[in-house]
This record gives C-alpha cells, structure tokens and sequence, in this order.
C-alpha cells in the first residue's frame, strides 16, 4: 500500500508540472496533502512497539507506562511495576472476559491465562473488543491477536478449552498449577483466578479447581437482562465458595419461569458488561499492588445505581468436600493469624504512644479498660453468639443427614461390566 | 413438580433413584455411581419398552462412562423423526446436571446453546440441583429431554426446519 501511495504522489507532481494552468494546482495540492495522510495512516497500521524492559516513569510520549507509573508519585500504588510478575487467568473471554484481559494488558500485567472454547460471532458485536474481521476465529486466538498488539510486554497463553469435561478441566488445572512463570505461597502458578463465564455449571468448575488448590479466585457475572451484575471474591476457606450457597431457585423455590421468560435468549449490553469488567480489573489491580480495599462482593444495579457490598462467610455444612477441607485449615491458622493481627497493632499502638498527643491533662481524664472485656472476649470466640434479646428464627442445623448405606442385599447384580452388557442388551433390539 | 404431565410423574416413580454423591474424578465411588446409573438406565429402558413407549439408545462411549453417545427419537404425525444423542459427564457432576447435545439440529432452535446442548435452564435444572444426588441420567433424559423433545419436534417440523428421512430422500431425488 505506501508503495502505491508513493507512486501516487510521484503521479500528482508530475501532473502538476504538465498542467500549465495554475487554476488547477490547489486542487492537486489537496490530493497531494490527502495521500501524505494516507501514507501516514498506513505507516501507523504496520508500525508495532518492540518490547519494553523496565517500566519507567519518565514523562514521555512514547513511554507506555508513565501514566500507570505516576500511580506511584500520586502515593497511590507503592510500587506498580511489581504487575509485572504477576499472573492472572481468565476463564470465559466473553463480554466481560475479553475487556478485562484489554484492561490488565494495558495495565502491564505479567502473564495472561486465558480459557474459552467458543468462536467469534457477529451476534458478539454488541459487546466491546472484538471486530467483525474476527468472525469465526477462537475467541482465544482473536484476542491474542488484539493483545499482543497492543502490549507485546504481556505474556500470553490461550487454552481454547471446555474446562467442564474431564480433559479439559485436567489441562486447566496442569496450567494453573505450571510454575515456570511464577510461584504463589499456595504452590500455584497464578495469583488470581477471574472467572468470566455465562452459566452456572462452568462456574461450579471453576470454584472446585480454585477450591482444590486453595486458590483465591473473582467471580463476575451479569444478569440476563443485562441491567445488573455482580463482582465476588472468594478465598478457599476463607470467604463463601461459590457452592456453599444454593441458587436462589433451589434456595427460595421461586419457579424459575418467573425468573426467566421463556424461548428469549439472553440480553446483554456493551455498556454493563464493560462497567462489571472495569469493576473486576479494578478489584483486581487493588488485590494484587495492595492499595485501597479489596470488596468482597460489589452488587450493580443500573436501573437504579445501586452498588450493594456484603461479605459471606462460608458454610461449614457445604456440599463441596474441598471448600470444607480449606475451612478447616483456615480454622487451625486461626492463632497464628491473630498473633500477626496482635503484632501488628502493638507496633502501630507503640508507634502513636511514643508522643503523646496532649502534654497537660489539666481535667485527669484517663482511658480506663472496659469492665466487661471479659465478657466480650468470650462472645468473640463464639462467633455464633448473639447479643441478648436477639433469637435466631431458624434452628441451627444439625449435621448432614447420611444418606443411606446401599442395600447390597436387595440387588444382586453389582458388576460394571455386567449391567453394561444388560444395557446393551436392552439396546441391541 | 406442578405442571408436569401424571405420566412423567408416575414413570419418574418407578425410575429407581441413586445414592452415591460421586463424579468421575472420585475413583471408586464414581464406579459405584456408574453401577447405579446403569441400574437407573436399565430399569428405565425396560419400562419404557413393556409400555410400548422406547424412545432413546444410550450406551457409554468410553470405558470410564464419562462420554455418552447414542440416539433418541420422537414420532409425529406417524412420523418417527431421530436424532444422535450425546453428552460429557461434568467434572462436578452430580452437583451439576450432564449437558445433553442433539448435534444435528444446532443452529436450528434458539432453545439450545451452542454445540446442539439443548436448554435445561427453566423446566429442568432447579429439578436436578434439588434432587442431588438422587437423580442420574436416566432421570435427565426422563425430565430433561424428553419434555424438551415433545415441545420442539413438532415446532420444527411444522416451520420446515427438520424434514422426515424419507421425504429429505424423495425431495433430494426430484
């Protein structure tokens, strides 16, 4: 293309100089202008940024980080360029996916991890990131395309998967788990886990590989009507998993068809994906350079700007064995946490009474301990407790019921191979 | 279980209900649960034939019947029209529910997710999650496809999207 366009040029001044008319030379001195501007638009298409070293905070146009490294000057972030040893997978590159992964490359992320098994389609064009060019390539490959041309710095590794089958489910968890990039206290190779995806039984997936290796994963997801969504933390152990609650149609026994009108498919709206994506990257970015604070849950309803948060504990009677197991642990770490809590706020206390704040004390007021600390400490152990007058509406659940052993006796075909050939044989005519 | 047909529900009875909560990443538990869903299978298909009313082939495709293949089939208008049927066991299953998948009519229903999985969400998926772990495949091919089935074959055929083999054979002739 500059090659044409250079001969274009080439055609105009020599048609400038046959014309000996001069009435004519601003028009030609217009279209020579024009295809100055093309040459330099072509140019700018072809030209992609070699690979940046170190992050530096100079204030210069062509510096891709000095805005995000002013963080640190503003005494935002204590040190942004530690981004760039963390990795990050995301699972789902849909509406929401996608933008954050845009998102944390522009931010210098260290490595992306990203998971989907879906192709491009023009019904996607609604939602930001990808381009009608795109259609029919793996979500995967178009968006490391787009990535790695706007942040070569980012290391990239696409999985076009379906992580709900076992031999996706086992290449998702070996990636997870591959420390040659990085390595995390809890023996993985990501530091966050961003779940993107649009249905439930992949967000179950999600939370047994994050519960099985003790890995603190986001939850995101946006309504099918497109006006709310949510964003959630979840700390194996720590926080609710995303099994300890039922879904609020098996909860509440609402009929789902109130839910959700029948035969429409869902809806969804650039515009709340991207706000629920911006929410994530931000929750994100908080998690890992450590500033401000991390929401545990972060609601968003548009309709009427809502921005519910809460934080749930988990559920010691879950149904998932290795959320129980992670709370168990998190339990027997309980003396150290709280001996690193106590430290921490005697070295804050021996900081402030090192001055004291006022000099005289002309009235003898004095701090004296409360009479009942006793007392409180012992309704802190309990968490259950509740303060008096207060009464639960609903028993305290009692352990799981066990289902029933098997009656072995009751039938006495208990042979794999032998039930198989009973189907089969029930099947042959 | 309101709104759904006494058949289903007095079939549904006699489909024997599971016991063992295991997926396939659980060993021998998952053998144990596979034996169930055999027996479940087995005790549906027999039913099923001594009420003139067979409408489905499955058998597992791989060793650790974690892949299902077969057929299903639904008549109208005397017409038998019939469909490949095939499904993966989720690594979370039973927590969640199989995603049964008619390949051949993808692209053709907007009740149905891509790959041919048809749409559970509404008449089927709060069933399953509040009978975990007491349902199995059987049950999912009972309360899942065939209602699914009975409501879209008609509309298919009625609109031209599916044709019978026979009149896709003499029109292709013509």
């Amino acid at each position: 293309m500059e090659v044409e366009l250079k001969e274009m040029q080439d055609d105009l001044e020599s048609l400038k100089r046959a014309l000996s008319d001069p009435n004519h030379h601003p028009l030609i001195l217009k279209l020579q202008e024009r295809v100055d501007h093309l040459t330099n638009l072509a140019k700018s298409a072809t030209t992609r940024r070699s690979k940046v070293k170190d992050m530096s905070a100079e204030v210069v146009d062509s510096n891709p980080y000095s805005r995000l490294m002013a963080l640190q000057r503003m005494g935002i972030v204590e040190n942004y360029e530690r981004i760039r040893e963390f990795s990050v997978a995301i699972v789902g590159i849909g509406g929401v996916g996608s933008v954050a992964a845009e998102m944390l490359t522009r931010c210098g992320i260290g490595r992306l991890l990203l998971y989907d098994y879906d192709t491009v389609e023009l019904a996607n064009m609604n939602r930001l990131f990808f381009r009608p060019e795109q259609v029919g390539m793996t979500k995967t490959d178009a968006a490391v395309q787009t990535l790695s041309d706007i942040n070569p710095d980012v290391v990239l590794e696409s999985y076009t998967l379906n992580i709900t089958t076992m031999k996706g489910f086992e290449t998702f968890m070996e990636s997870l788990r591959n420390q040659k990039y990085c390595q995390t206290k809890n023996g993985t190779g990501v530091n966050l886990v961003l779940s993107c995806v649009d249905n439930y039984e992949a967000r179950m997936v999600v939370n047994q590989a994050c519960n099985e290796l003790n890995q603190t994963w986001m939850e995101s997801g946006v309504s099918e009507d497109a006006v709310s969504g949510h964003i959630q933390l979840l700390i194996p152990g720590e926080t609710a998993c995303f099994a300890c609650a039922p879904p609020l149609v098996v909860a509440s026994g609402v009929d789902e068809r109130t839910l959700k009108r029948e035969g429409v498919c869902a809806a969804s709206l650039p515009t709340t994906m991207g706000v629920v994506a911006g929410l994530l990257v931000q929750n994100t970015l908080k998690y890992l350079l450590n500033f401000g604070q991390v929401s545990p849950y972060l609601g968003y309803n548009s309709l009427k700007d809502f921005f519910p948060t809460m934080a749930m504990k988990p559920n010691p009677q879950c149904s998932n064995s290795p959320c129980l197991e992670r709370q168990k642990e998190y339990m027997l770490a309980k003396p150290a946490r709280d001996a690193a809590a106590k430290a921490k706020m005697e070295a804050e206390a021996s900081l402030v009474t090192e001055c004291p704040i006022h000099a005289d004390n002309e009235w003898n007021i004095s701090v004296v301990d409360d009479e009942s600390e006793l007392e409180t400490t012992d309704a802190h152990t309990s968490s259950d407790a509740l303060p008096t007058g207060l009464v639960r509406e609903l028993p305290s659940a009692d352990d799981f019921q066990k289902p029933p052993v098997p009656e072995e006796t009751g039938n006495p075909i208990d042979d794999l191979e032998e039930l198989r050939r009973q189907l089969d044989a029930l099947n042959a005519d | 279980m309101e709104g759904w047909d006494p058949n289903t529900k007095s079939t549904l009875t006699q489909i024997p209900l599971l016991t063992t909560k295991a997926g396939p990443r659980d060993g021998p538990a998952w053998t144990q649960r596979l034996k169930e869903e055999y027996k479940a299978l087995i005790a549906y298909t027999g039913m099923n034939k001594s009420n003139d009313n067979d409408w489905f082939r499955i058998s597992a495709a791989n060793p650790e019947g974690t892949r299902w293949t077969g057929k299903c089939w639904y008549v109208h208008n005397l017409l038998k029209y019939e469909f490949d049927l095939q499904f993966d066991i989720p690594v979370t299953y039973p927590s969640t529910a199989p995603e049964l998948e008619l390949p051949q009519l993808d692209g053709k229903t907007h009740k149905m997710y891509r790959g041919g999985k048809i749409c559970l969400t509404v008449h089927f998926k709060p069933l399953w999650a509040k009978n975990c772990p007491r349902f199995g495949i059987a049950h999912a091919l009972c309360l899942g496809l065939a209602p699914w089935l009975a409501a879209e074959v008609p509309i298919l055929v009625d609109s031209g999207m599916i044709k019978h083999k026979d009149d896709a054979a003499s029109s292709g002739e013509s």
